[in-house]
């Protein structure tokens, strides 16, 4: 064989070299196939998201071809919907819109979530008691249903529909929160911290928090995946912004062309499909990396 | 000279289920520039509580200040602002820890959190306090410190992360270090190393030390005077040479007597470790009107179990709060 494999020893110094432990994070996600093919693939659809309407650009609502054209038949990659829309630009334009709701709910939800989470947990006491039986407010109300009301109140507006899913979501990302605050304000390098004169906003922003990040971010990388999907529960059921275009709405306004052209509603739905999974593969990705339990494996 | 650190009949208080008791009981001390003060106890006798009440981290909700006075330079800590004891703590008192294991931070590198005390209490710029933690890593004994400045904590050994610890505690050279058992997780071989750099530096820096301890052969070597405390309350205090020469209190002689020594000739009859029969009271006995020690004590009498003994003066500062002190010697 001509392929020599390089000298062992560069390999084992890289190996020694002091790992900060975000390198480390990263190096172990990367062993992680199934993880990388879904890193793969949100990058795709993050590039679709991006540079897909330079790409196909033009109006997505526009009127090109008969409807109900097949997909491949008459020059349609994906076909066209039922009045006569080309399909290809419709995922593409609706990608940015699905993928930035989804992004901005989720960090919606992980501030909530973080804020309300970290109070609770460092200060314990009544503090604690109000902000977890306001959490267990929103916990026990239908998520679904309540976010309904508000688009259905405020007006179906990309802003007011990204607030409505963040505002039900964040009860978990709370939950994780306190309980990863309440363990570590015991730990001795927090009382360290409190000895050498730090203040209680630094020692919950900047001595607890990133040690307590490690759940709340496979938490987050869920929520993604489940904002996404929500967006287009809401579309579905017509609570969304007609001007704009998204993944949820296209299935959403073909549904009843179901039985005669599954197409136009199968493609949008396999495109919510495969990104949500592939969100959750990195997110299972990260869970492994981040616990410290599996690292050594 | 003024004393630097004063505590006044200090009384704190702990609310357990079975009410409230006091950990500290009536404790008065006094602290001078550049001196070594020792606290020695068994687990649970309030040499801990004693720190955390200097330092304002008494547990919250759960301990308080009851009564009595903590004056640093004349100034009550017991009453100060947390803003004003944040200024105060790290900068002009710090503290090392038992467990040097868990007590730095993992996510940072050790050089950035050294350099963070350096810029919160001397406003010192990033490359300043930077190239003062290499400084200080050097001063600790840490070998290489160009290069393990930037290490995490997971990258070194126990003894190693103490001294981190220690360069922490003095990067502002404070006038106060409070050692919590600094050396109980360590190796034997480390401890005295630790105690060496201890005192070197402390000496340098000129700061006072009290160390907490329930190493016999640490006070000695490390400490000018000592106090012992039990379930509380100070049983005996004074010089540590004196002390440990001519002890007053029967819990002092035992803690004395409980050392092993090191034999040189192995018999098949190995000789009996000392101890002290029993354990300390529970929490909801501390505030008795009486010896807490007497039902340890192969002294005890009636009025040991009637009464609490006050300090009788035994002559250089020796104090022991025991009724039966002057004939036990």
């Amino acid at each position: 064989m001509s392929k020599l494999k390089p000298p062992i020893s560069g390999q084992l110094e890289e190996e020694f070299k002091a790992q900060s432990p975000m390198m480390e994070v990263w190096s172990m996600f990367c062993r992680n196939i199934t993880a990388m093919i879904g890193l793969v693939i949100v990058l795709i659809v993050l590039f679709a998201a991006i540079f897909g309407p330079t790409l196909y650009p033009g109006d997505p609502f526009e009127m090109v071809w008969a409807p109900f054209s097949r997909p491949g038949e008459e020059g349609y990659l994906l076909g066209t919907d039922y009045l006569g829309r080309d399909l290809t630009t419709l995922l593409v334009h609706g990608a940015r819109v699905s993928i930035l709701i989804g992004l901005s709910a989720a960090l919606l939800t992980v501030l909530i979530g973080i804020t309300v989470g970290a109070v609770a947990g460092y200060y314990k006491g009544w503090v604690e008691e109000l902000l977890m039986r306001i959490t267990e407010f929103f916990q026990v109300l239908p998520t679904l249903l309540f976010s309904m009301v508000i688009v259905a109140l405020f007006g179906a507006s990309l802003p007011m529909i990204t607030f409505a899913i963040g505002v039900v979501s964040w009860p978990p990302v709370a939950r994780v929160t306190r309980a990863e605050f309440l363990r570590i304000r015991e730990l001795e390098y927090v009382t360290a911290a409190r000895a050498s004169g730090v203040s209680n906003f630094k020692i919950i922003f900047r001595t607890i928090l990133p040690n307590a990040l490690p759940p709340i971010i496979v938490q987050a990388a869920l929520m993604v995946g489940s904002a996404i999907l929500f967006e287009a529960g809401l579309s579905f059921l017509g609570l969304t912004d007609p001007n704009v275009v998204s993944w949820g709405q296209i299935i959403g306004s073909n549904r009843q062309y179901i039985l005669d052209s599954s197409y136009t509603v199968t493609i949008p739905g396999l495109a919510i499909f495969i990104t949500v999974l592939a969100i959750s593969l990195v997110g299972d990705g990260l869970n492994d990396a981040l616990n410290p339990k599996l690292r050594k494996r | 000279m003024p004393a630097l650190l004063k505590v006044e009949n200090l009384r704190i208080e702990l609310n357990t289920r079975d009410g409230i008791s006091p950990v500290i009981d009536n404790l008065s001390l006094e602290l001078y520039p550049g001196e070594t003060l020792s606290f020695v106890g068994e687990s649970g006798c309030g040499k801990s509580m004693t720190a955390l009440a200097i330092m304002g981290l008494l547990p919250d909700k759960v301990g308080r200040v009851a009564g009595g006075r903590i004056l640093f330079n004349g100034e009550n800590l017991a009453t100060a602002s947390n803003e004003r004891l944040n200024e105060i703590r790290g900068n002009d008192i710090s503290m090392i820890f038992q467990e040097p294991m868990t007590s730095l931070n993992p996510v940072y590198s050790i050089g950035e959190q050294i350099a963070e005390v350096l810029r919160r209490h001397q406003a010192l710029s990033n490359k300043a306090a930077w190239s003062k933690a290499i400084e200080l890593l050097d001063a600790v004994r840490i070998p290489d410190p160009q290069s393990r400045v930037s290490d995490y904590p997971h990258q070194m050994s126990g003894g190693q992360r103490q001294r981190v610890m220690i360069a922490i505690a003095l990067a502002c050279e404070p006038k106060i270090l409070i050692a919590d058992e600094p050396t109980t997780a360590l190796d034997v071989t480390v401890q005295a190393q630790i105690f060496d750099l201890m005192r070197d530096l402390g000496r340098q820096s000129g700061s006072a030390i009290i160390l907490i301890t329930h190493d016999m052969g640490a006070v000695a070597e490390m400490a000018e005077h000592m106090i012992v405390m039990y379930a509380g309350r100070k049983a005996e205090s004074g010089p540590v040479q004196k002390v440990i020469e001519s002890p007053r209190h029967p819990y002092t002689q035992g803690l004395i007597n409980c050392v092993p020594h090191l034999l040189a000739e192995l018999t098949e009859e190995r000789p009996q470790l000392a101890e002290i029969d029993g354990i300390v009271p529970s929490l909801k006995d501390f505030g008795r009107d009486e010896c807490l020690f007497a039902s340890r004590c192969e002294f005890a009498d009636t009025l040991c179990r009637s009464q609490r003994p006050p300090g009788f003066d035994f002559g250089d500062d020796q104090i022991a709060a025991c009724w039966r002190a002057g004939e036990i010697h």
